[in-house]
């Protein structure tokens, strides 16, 4: 009699307080699909960013892109907006100068850092060096530009320019033509320090993903570590390095404040190093509070910075797919 | 068998060699950090006033006259933090998606892929981009403009940081979570978001620092103004394209106050970047590792 | 803390005097003093956690590939101490091979495996005699005949136990005189363990032979001379015979009969 008395007493309890009834199981069943479904628009997001950047600007630069044959844009010489001519010849050139100099300045010390980091370096100078990298990925831009400005553009004046009319003056590339240091030389200077951090930490990884049996086996027979390097590791991740580079240099493409302040925005067909330049960034940066004036103004530069988005697109996804396999290795 | 003294082979000569360049290329990139930090504080710091960090463009600054850039410092403020918030609210979704749902998948990599390729556009597409879109809406430059690039801007960076961070998680704690009968979605909510913080304070700060010294997509979206603003539909200054005007002012007092100017932006992303570091220091405390 | 040595070693390749090694803080091995005979196989044996790893680590010179490793003391080859300074640690490890866990070969064929070694230290004048080298060396390992056909396919395509036998060969092509094997078949199925095992038997009178084992099953059949360890101390060492049927050490007692 008791027990029964006992058994019904805590049911009422039980229903205030636990309730693992079937309606609460059901309704969060309900939330999770719920839940999941909303995530997964969200998730959709960056998917589907890409394609609307590219479609919004294809669109604002289709007047301009039937208007003139695709050649006539992409090398024509001349760029005089007022008389419909819309040659990106010099713009182009001068970003390719600008980014080329940037990548052949910045990749060997990088390829060395990072080798240095992976290989030989003590913990705690990677622990010194990991704030030192992350500090200058952090620095803005327009910094890098003052710092163009008030260093490197002297610099290349008053310090380079005269020991390459000296020494170098015969070679055409190396030969200074005008009077300021406001080249692609120095926008190349700046730029190399600005992708120097991107490059070296992706190239890190790549180097940690070489798993330590393969260093071991080589040290094992008697190799030196630069024997070991060279010969089993550098080969492994050939293609990782190749992709760290080329995302440094989409990522020298696209920048443009810093070298709009170093480079000279002067839009001439580039033959030294020395020479000024104009980089598509900079043209687009430059001329945007103009746009609407001209007829076929925003079109031009709308497909200017549309011809940087696809360029860069295709670096980034061909070096970012190598890159991401060769991660994905190191974790298997 | 005496023989293991050291003695010349070519390759130990190349050996040293190498180390040798190895050292002196750390010794130029940590050097030049050190450098670009000298110059902007030797050149900026003594054009640095009180007046400048608290008032704003008085009628001929720009020619010289007095005043500050007060409404730079509070327009970036407002613009990184407005970025960062919008770009939160999307990011932390999404990572945790990616890591409870997704995990390693073909389509976690293709979402992480589409990520990484967001994060290399460069700012002036975003700001070409931004600016399509004002035109076919009607927009003018504006406050709102400025903070939709921005987190635009800083979505893929933000995200992918607290992806790296929750792949580190132990996965056990789901597992237990899970086992235990939660579903995914309650995982979501209560084991991960915890474990997350660290990382989603990182991400903060990281997305907090790009979304302040961005100059390029803020020049198409959020205009210029000497004013502080008040509404977010009104443009706004802010402070690299405050440093970048004042630079290209033919009056060398406006110049070295340009110089002062990026040494305060120098300062604030110092901060947020020391700062994200000692915190998810902190924070690491607190998660099971 | 009681250690126990047998007979004097009449021929001794290796001496350890006075060895302490320390991870960080943490101290790995506490004073060892012990010798390693001339052309016979010595094993190591103890629990897991031991210290054997270490002390074989020791020998080549790969304990200062782990960061933060400590090491006082001497070890000797051939009466030369290794961490002398004007000693050239990659002549040490050609010097004193090893033969790893887990087969590691090179991402190369099968040939150029082998003459990667040789290769390094420019150990053969031309083509002729790097070929002549290979094939000695991959018969002595027990692999020529099933490889011959296809030297240069990728190392990656040969089974475990053909791999491990290649990684053996790639050790003896540098001419060591001393082989180290870290738990060479652990990761092995029992027939290639076999194969392993035989090739080491037969290996035994032209090398100084060191393994570290953690079955005592394999000691049994190995050893000649063994050394027992605990907690990162030697405590006993001696001829494997009498330490197997007469241990003077409780503890080595213990472990031969499987309490520890």
């Amino acid at each position: 009699m008791n027990l029964s008395n006992q058994i019904v007493k805590l049911n009422p309890n039980q229903q205030s307080e636990d309730r693992p009834s079937r309606s609460s199981a059901a309704s969060r069943a309900r939330q999770d699909r719920l839940a999941r479904n909303i995530f997964f628009v969200i998730t959709l997001l960056p998917v589907f960013l890409i394609l609307v950047v590219t479609i919004a600007l294809l669109y604002r630069s289709w007047p301009i892109l039937k208007a003139y044959p695709l050649n006539d844009l992409l090398f024509g010489k001349i760029w005089k907006p007022t008389d419909g001519q819309f040659g990106f010849g010099p713009f182009i050139l001068g970003t390719f100068w600008v980014t080329a100099v940037g990548v052949i300045l910045s990749v060997p010390p990088c390829i060395l850092v990072s080798i240095y980091l992976a290989e030989y370096a003590h913990a705690k100078t990677r622990s010194v060096a990991k704030p030192v990298l992350d500090l200058l990925a952090a620095i803005p831009p327009v910094v890098y530009g003052v710092w163009g400005l008030l260093a490197i553009v002297p610099f290349v004046d008053e310090v380079l320019a005269p020991l390459s009319a000296r020494w170098l003056g015969s070679i055409s590339i190396f030969s200074v033509n005008q009077p300021t240091g406001f080249s692609i030389l120095a926008a190349g200077i700046v730029l190399a320090v600005m992708i120097a951090p991107l490059i070296i930490s992706v190239m890190y990884e790549i180097f940690s993903t070489v798993p330590n049996d393969l260093r071991h086996a080589s040290l094992a027979v008697g190799a030196t570590q630069w024997q070991t390097i060279r010969n089993i590791i550098i080969p492994q991740v050939m293609p990782g390095i190749v992709a760290a580079i080329v995302l440094g240099a989409s990522r020298a493409l696209g920048e443009t404040i810093a070298v709009l302040m170093v480079v000279g925005n002067i839009p001439q067909i580039p033959t030294s190093i020395f020479d000024s330049a104009y980089p598509l960034p900079a043209l687009i940066a430059n001329n945007y509070g103009e746009m609407m004036s001209i007829p076929l103004y925003d079109a031009a530069l709308l497909s200017a910075a549309l011809v940087l988005l696809i360029v860069i697109l295709i670096f980034n996804i061909i070096s970012m797919l190598v890159i991401q396999r060769m991660l994905r290795r190191k974790w298997a | 068998m005496g023989l293991m003294k050291k003695h010349f082979q070519r390759r130990h000569l190349m050996e040293a060699f190498m180390k040798f360049i190895m050292r002196t290329s750390l010794v130029i990139v940590a050097g030049a950090l050190g450098l670009i930090l000298w110059i902007i504080i030797v050149r900026g710091f003594p054009s640095l006033s009180w007046e400048m960090v608290s008032q704003i463009p008085q009628g001929g600054y720009y020619m010289g006259k007095g005043g500050g850039i007060l409404n730079a410092i509070i327009g970036s403020l407002y613009l990184a933090a407005g970025g960062t918030f919008l770009a939160m609210v999307f990011s932390v979704p999404i990572a945790m998606y990616l890591k409870t749902y997704l995990g390693d998948s073909k389509w976690g990599q293709y979402v992480r892929l589409s990520l990484d390729v967001l994060w290399g556009i460069p700012s002036i597409v975003y700001g070409a981009f931004g600016f399509t879109i004002m035109l076919a809406l009607g927009m003018r430059a504006s406050l709102l403009a400025g903070i939709v690039i921005l987190a635009l801007i800083e979505l893929p960076i933000m995200t992918r940081a607290m992806d790296e961070v929750i792949r580190r998680m132990p996965v056990d704690l789901e597992h237990a979570a899970l086992a235990l009968g939660s579903t995914k979605f309650e995982v979501a909510l209560r084991v991960v978001s915890r474990q997350m913080l660290p990382g989603i304070t990182t991400a903060i700060l990281l997305g907090f620092g790009r979304g302040i010294g961005d100059a390029a997509s803020v020049l198409f979206t959020a205009g210029y103004t000497d004013r502080i603003p008040t509404s977010i539909m009104r443009p706004t200054a802010s402070l690299p394209l405050a440093v970048f005007f004042q630079l290209g002012s033919p009056y060398p007092e406006v110049r070295q106050r340009g110089y002062a100017a990026a040494l305060i932006l120098t300062i604030i992303v110092l901060i947020v970047s020391l700062g994200s570091r000692w915190l998810s220091a902190r924070l690491n405390k607190y998660t099971v590792k | 803390m009681l250690r126990l040595y047998r007979k004097q070693i009449m021929d001794a390749h290796i001496q350890v005097k006075n060895l302490n090694v320390y991870y960080g803080k943490q101290q790995a091995l506490k004073d060892i003093n012990i010798e390693i005979p001339k052309n016979q196989i010595t094993v190591i044996m103890g629990p897991s956690g031991c210290g054997k790893t270490t002390l074989l680590k020791t020998f080549n010179r790969f304990l200062e590939l782990t960061g933060d490793t400590r090491l006082t003391g001497e070890v000797l080859v051939d009466g030369q101490n290794i961490y002398d300074r004007d000693v050239d640690v990659t002549e040490v490890r050609k010097c004193v091979g090893l033969l790893a866990q887990r087969p590691s070969p090179l991402p190369m064929s099968i040939y150029d495996n082998v003459v990667y070694g040789m290769n390094i230290h420019k150990m053969k004048k031309d083509r002729k005699e790097y070929k002549a080298a290979v094939r000695h060396y991959l018969e002595i390992a027990g692999l020529w005949d099933e490889v011959q056909k296809r030297l240069h396919d990728p190392a990656t395509s040969l089974s475990i136990g053909q791999q491990q036998r290649l990684c053996l060969a790639r050790g003896l092509a540098v001419e060591p005189e001393i082989i180290l094997g870290d738990e060479p078949t652990s990761a092995l199925d029992p027939i290639s363990s076999q194969n392993i095992e035989s090739r080491l038997l037969q290996l035994k009178e032209q090398y100084t032979t060191v393994i570290v084992t953690h079955t005592l099953r394999q000691a049994k059949r190995l050893a000649d001379y063994v050394i027992y360890m605990y907690l990162g101390e030697v405590i006993e060492a001696g001829i494997a015979h009498d330490v197997f049927t007469n241990p003077q050490h409780e503890r080595t007692r213990a472990y031969l009969e499987g309490q520890i």
